[in-house]
């Protein structure tokens, strides 16, 4: 388990960084927090030859609420974010979600915008940008583009990053007062990542028979190749009372998510779980 | 984790000296071994070492059509390429069976495969480079073909005989075993009731923090062969070199350095091992190997894979008539060296029924050969098996007659006076067990009543809780009937020197190695406690074939018993010689004086005569103020081989408290109790730490660990990431208490402790888990019980 051997290089600006990945073309690998990408070359499953360390970047970490809006940087640890009273107040979901990432050694390390250029479909931050609709700023030489995350991750492992481009930030539309948010997933040991998981959000507001849900998002994790936004149980649950919601989501929930087994969960034990875990998300928006 | 429940106190009776024996004193080695100041084989760094690396079959069967090692020489730092033709002219193959294991058989194992890799992982060359890296990047460039054979992954099809792995041995059996007791059938027909059910034992390996290392330096000048080994048998390997490599056996020397854990996985001979061996031999310089973690998952031994049936007759009464057990364990495609991989299956007839005074017994039991990587003893061998499949079946019988599982094991436990005890059916004998105070002191421990009461309340609100208790009796301080008698050269016996210093310290050298569980630290308290110094005046010294006593090394329980009586012995004859030269200085008589704190004292009025130090100066340096012709012994060795048992068996029992989630499958574990026996608790830190790591390791095989295997015997999980470990989120609070059974075979009294907790883990978590389920109408009867499996038994996937 020794990586084969590579350059490293550790550029002091988004300039340097664009030269450097345009001179390598292919060959070279962009580093962040180092937590998926390490652990894979020393697996050999790449052998890129040049590793270019985004960290030294000024400018790419840090969190910044606007009233509407919440920017994170794309070399904003996990950790930071978990423990960000700014995340907290404004968006719960992220905030929840973040302690089930890993252990406490990883979250110090890696980072947001890592997590979403891995794509890892079992990871947490896809899925919540997923339910939050947030919005990958991406740039490169030729400049900086938007890209919404619910088109961002296009198969496994597979995004719309184009090569010598750079996750730079995320902007995530803070949902209205009344909305609620839900994390929950179901994982074997604390900090695996999970057999699947859900982010729920949904405006909780007086219905006829008590509080109804509007605005209901559900994105799960772990159970298909990218983050799966579940539109049809969305329709089905919107309106209606927890409840009912629930029941209704978790009847057409087989419309959305196809999963495939893992090594430990078959395909229908997942498809009985993620519906197991859309009733007690919706539950917990309405309680 | 809890305080203890109780601190075990000294056993009234107990032959030992005082001193320090029964305290929790803190090891020396762990401020060390904490500080990251250890040194492991990987750290060492030695001129023109050389490291090697494997290229490994990618196949579970296959037979190798061409390899060719020539672009790989190539390669940068590459020192040496070497098939399995080259390494056999230097390192002799290996046949693992034992004489006492009648009819067992195995093919011969070579450190490197010749024509032939017969599971996933066998190494087929290997690569010497300047560095670990450039070996690795040097085995992309070796060309293999292959024609893949078919690969039986099946231990019923192994068994049916599908296909037969070597032809030469006509089948695929290993070994088998059959016993039944006499009048049988005619005691079975009696029985009101018989229960039966089978259950399936996943395959696990243990996972130590340091891997398997080894560097071996062969110096040609004087034809030796000097190993540094993270061994659990250094004495063991040493023989196994000097006959396997054609070196005297005093012309190689085995070295442990700091060991970062064992469990059994390193008490065996490896293939890849004793090849780095012999390729030191032939390169005439030191070469190293470090497993890493993906080796480590593919060669290091598995354990466990069984499938059992096993019947339990009983009165209505609630009487245990006897067992019925048709056993089925695979263990890859060679028995391991050369402790055979028979042991574990044969353990699990001999210990099936263990704690109950049933006298009829029938057994069959089969270990076949797979194309899977090898399983071999690893903690607790045949132990979590037997008292698992025990344990289900005496909840079964329990809730067929209505009973409480503690009330019919109370009915059927072997009774605390019936002792010595050699009714029990399989044939073993036990010399004092405590089943009943045991059990008396678990359920007090855990409040079991009002535990039952709470779960009560709570199931009717939809909470579903499980209790689930696991009597058992552990396997130590074994003697020669173990391995011996079967012809291994694995000595049953250890040996302690201890030795006085002129400062007054003392240095104790012992054949029980340390693998991070203390055994240096029980040694050193063993020592201090016999001569009469304080604790920081000892220094243990474990793990060196060139300095320590020979002995057997650490396995199956024994450091604490074996090796702790011999460094006794050491004590008090050391002591003996001491106060001899005590008495020529001070020109007393010798049965006035005693040795306290680092003084020679007056026995009655304790007042200090001499220091240590003194006497240590005199006696080295000044024989010459000494009476003539007096000479001081001042260095003294002990042995000891346990010999009137087999094996000194011990006991406990284990709980534990569960919460299910019949929703998604998923077992909470509440709280874990354990009370067990070892006789004489040494240190009760160190005996509680050793039963919660066990605990840990069985709550492993209960819930999270297995070796998930493909079809085509492809090792799905071999990571850290897919192999799941047992870690402290999911781990309850374990709590510990003993019962003081002292052995009255040795002086010391002491039974093992390292494997108790891995025996009964499994048991008292499964009978858990299945007492939650059972409003519910379901049981889980294989391990690990993974969510998976808990909604399949509902009947939810
Ligand atoms: C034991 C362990 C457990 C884990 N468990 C979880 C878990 O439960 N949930 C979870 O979500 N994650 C988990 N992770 C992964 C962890 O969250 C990683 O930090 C994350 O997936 C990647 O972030 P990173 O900063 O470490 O990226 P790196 O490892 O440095 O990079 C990952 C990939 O993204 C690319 N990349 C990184 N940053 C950028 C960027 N700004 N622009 C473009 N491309 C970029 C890299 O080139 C690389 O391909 C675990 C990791 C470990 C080691």
């Amino acid at each position: 388990m020794k990586p084969p051997s590579f350059a490293y290089a550790r550029p002091g600006s988004l300039a340097e960084a664009f030269d450097l990945l345009e001179r390598h073309g292919e060959d070279a690998k962009v580093l962040a927090g180092g937590q998926s990408l390490i652990a894979t070359l020393n697996m050999r499953l790449s052998s890129p030859a040049v590793l270019v360390d985004v960290t030294g970047i000024p400018g790419l970490a840090g969190i910044a609420a606007a009233k509407d809006k919440v920017r994170i940087g794309a070399l904003t640890t996990h950790r930071a974010v978990e423990r960000s009273a700014e995340i907290g107040a404004t968006l719960p979901l992220l905030a929840q979600a973040a302690r089930h990432i890993a252990h406490v050694a990883i979250r110090n390390v890696g980072t947001f915008g890592g997590s979403l250029a891995m794509a890892d479909p079992a990871a947490e931050w896809p899925a919540c940008c997923v339910a939050l609709d947030a919005e990958l700023v991406l740039a490169s030489r030729a400049g900086e583009r938007r890209v919404k995350a619910r088109t961002f991750f296009r198969g496994l492992y597979e995004t719309d990053l184009k090569p010598g481009e750079l996750v730079t930030a995320v902007e995530i539309p803070v949902p209205g007062k009344d909305h609620r948010a839900s994390f929950m997933e179901l994982a074997r040991r604390v900090g695996d990542y999970a057999i699947v998981g859900v982010a729920a959000l949904a405006r909780a507001g007086a219905g006829k028979s008590g509080k109804a849900l509007t605005d209901v998002r559900l994105a799960y994790l772990g159970v298909g190749p990218t983050p799966m936004l579940a539109t049809q149980a969305m329709a089905a649950a919107e309106g209606k009372p927890a409840a009912d919601a629930a029941a209704a989501a978790q009847a057409a929930l087989d419309r959305d998510l196809k999963p495939t087994a893992d090594l430990h969960t078959s395909a229908a034990a997942k498809m009985h779980l993620a519906r197991v875990l859309t009733g007690r998300a919706l539950a917990a928006l309405a309680a | 984790m809890n305080a203890r429940a109780e601190l075990p106190l000294h056993a009234p009776g107990t032959q030992v000296d005082k001193g320090y024996i029964g305290q929790s004193v803190p090891r020396e080695n762990a401020k060390r071994l904490l500080q990251g100041r250890g040194s492991y084989i990987d750290d060492l760094r030695f001129p023109r070492l050389a490291h090697v690396v494997f290229f490994r079959s990618p196949h579970a069967h296959a037979r190798i059509r061409k390899l060719d090692l020539a672009q790989a020489a190539r390669q940068p730092g590459v020192i040496a390429c070497f098939d399995g033709r080259a390494v056999a002219e230097y390192c002799t193959p290996w046949i693992a069976v034992l004489g006492h294991l009648k009819g067992i058989k195995s093919a011969p194992q070579h450190p490197i495969a010749i024509e032939r890799a017969c599971w996933q992982g066998e190494a087929v060359a290997a690569i010497v480079a300047e560095s670990r890296a450039q070996g690795e990047d040097a085995l992309a460039h070796v060309e293999a073909e292959w024609e893949e054979l078919p690969a039986l992954t099946d231990m019923r099809e192994s068994l049916a005989g599908k296909y037969v792995i070597h032809p030469d041995l006509g089948d695929n059996v290993c070994f088998k075993r059959e016993l039944v007791t006499e009048g049988f059938d005619a005691a079975w027909a009696k029985a009101d009731i018989v229960v039966e059910e089978s259950y399936k034992f996943g395959r696990h390996t243990g996972v130590t923090l340091e891997g398997r290392a080894i560097l071996a330096d062969y110096n040609a000048a004087d034809h030796s062969l000097t190993v540094y080994h993270n061994t659990q048998a250094p004495h063991m390997m040493q023989d196994i070199f000097s006959r396997h490599l054609g070196i005297p056996e005093g012309n190689v020397r085995v070295v442990c350095k700091d060991v970062g854990g064992s469990f059994g996985i390193k008490v065996h001979v490896y293939a890849d091992e004793m090849a780095t061996a012999a390729i030191s031999v032939m390169l005439r310089r030191p070469v190293k190997f470090v497993a890493d973690r993906l080796e480590s998952f593919l060669t290091d031994i598995h354990a466990r894979e069984h499938e059992v049936t096993v019947r339990l007759a009983c009165t209505k009464g609630g009487d245990i008539i006897g067992f019925d057990l048709d056993d089925l364990t695979a263990i890859g495609p060679y028995s391991v060296y050369p402790r055979t991989s028979g042991i574990e299956g044969n353990q699990v007839v001999n210990l099936t029924g263990g704690p109950y005074r049933h006298k009829h017994y029938r057994a069959k039991m089969h270990v076949v050969f797979t194309n899977k990587n090898l399983t071999c003893q690893y903690r607790a061998v045949g132990h979590p098996i037997a008292m698992a499949l025990t344990e289900a079946i005496v909840d079964r019988a329990a809730a067929e007659i209505g009973l409480d599982p503690a009330e019919f094991r109370r009915r059927n436990l072997i009774p605390d006076d019936a002792y010595p005890y050699s009714e029990f059916p399989s044939g073993i004998k036990f010399e004092r067990l405590s089943h009943h105070q045991c059990l008396d002191k678990l359920l007090a421990l855990m409040d079991y009543k009002e535990l039952r009461a709470e779960q009560a309340a709570l199931r009717k609100q939809g909470i579903h809780r499980g209790i689930g208790l696991a009597a058992m009796i552990e396997v130590t301080n074994p003697s020669p009937a173990f391995y011996g008698v079967g012809g291994a050269r694995i000595s049953a016996q250890d040996g302690a020197t201890l030795r006085l210093e002129p400062t007054g310290m003392l240095t104790v050298m012992c054949s029980v190695t340390e693998q991070g569980q203390g055994t240096d630290g029980i040694f050193a308290q063993i020592a201090a406690s016999a001569v009469g110094v304080t604790l920081d005046k000892v220094r243990v010294i474990t793990g060196d074939t060139g300095v320590t006593p020979y002995g057997g090394g650490t396995w199956a329980s024994r450091g604490a018993g074996i090796g702790g009586e011999a460094v006794l012995q050491a004590g008090r004859a050391l002591r003996s010689n001491m106060l001899d030269v005590a008495a020529a200085i001070l020109s007393a008589d010798k049965a006035e004086l005693d040795i306290v704190g680092n003084e020679v004292v007056n026995k009655l009025t304790q007042e200090p005569k001499l220091s240590l130090a003194e006497l240590g100066r005199i006696a080295y340096f000044r024989p010459d103020t000494l009476p003539p012709k007096f000479q001081s012994e001042l260095t003294v060795t002990r042995h000891y081989t346990p010999r009137d048992y087999a094996f000194t068996f011990t006991n406990g029992i284990q709980a534990s408290l569960v919460e299910v989630d019949p929703d998604t499958g998923f077992v909470k574990l509440l709280k874990h109790w354990c009370v067990e026996d070892c006789g004489t608790v040494i240190n009760p830190m160190l005996v509680d730490e050793q039963i919660r790591g066990g605990v840990v390791q069985g709550i492993g095989a209960a819930l999270f660990e297995e070796c998930l295997y493909g079809p085509d015997g492809q090792l799905l999980n071999g990571n850290m990431a897919d192999y799941l470990v047992p870690m402290c989120g999911e781990m309850p609070d374990i709590v510990v208490a003993h019962v003081e059974t002292p052995t009255k075979q040795s002086a010391l009294g002491a039974k093992g402790a390292g494997e108790a907790g891995t025996a009964g883990a499994p048991g008292a978590v499964m009978n858990a888990i299945n007492d939650a389920l059972a409003p519910l109408g379901a049981r889980v009867t294989v391990q690990p019980a993974t969510p998976e499996r808990i909604l399949e038994a509902l009947g939810k996937v």
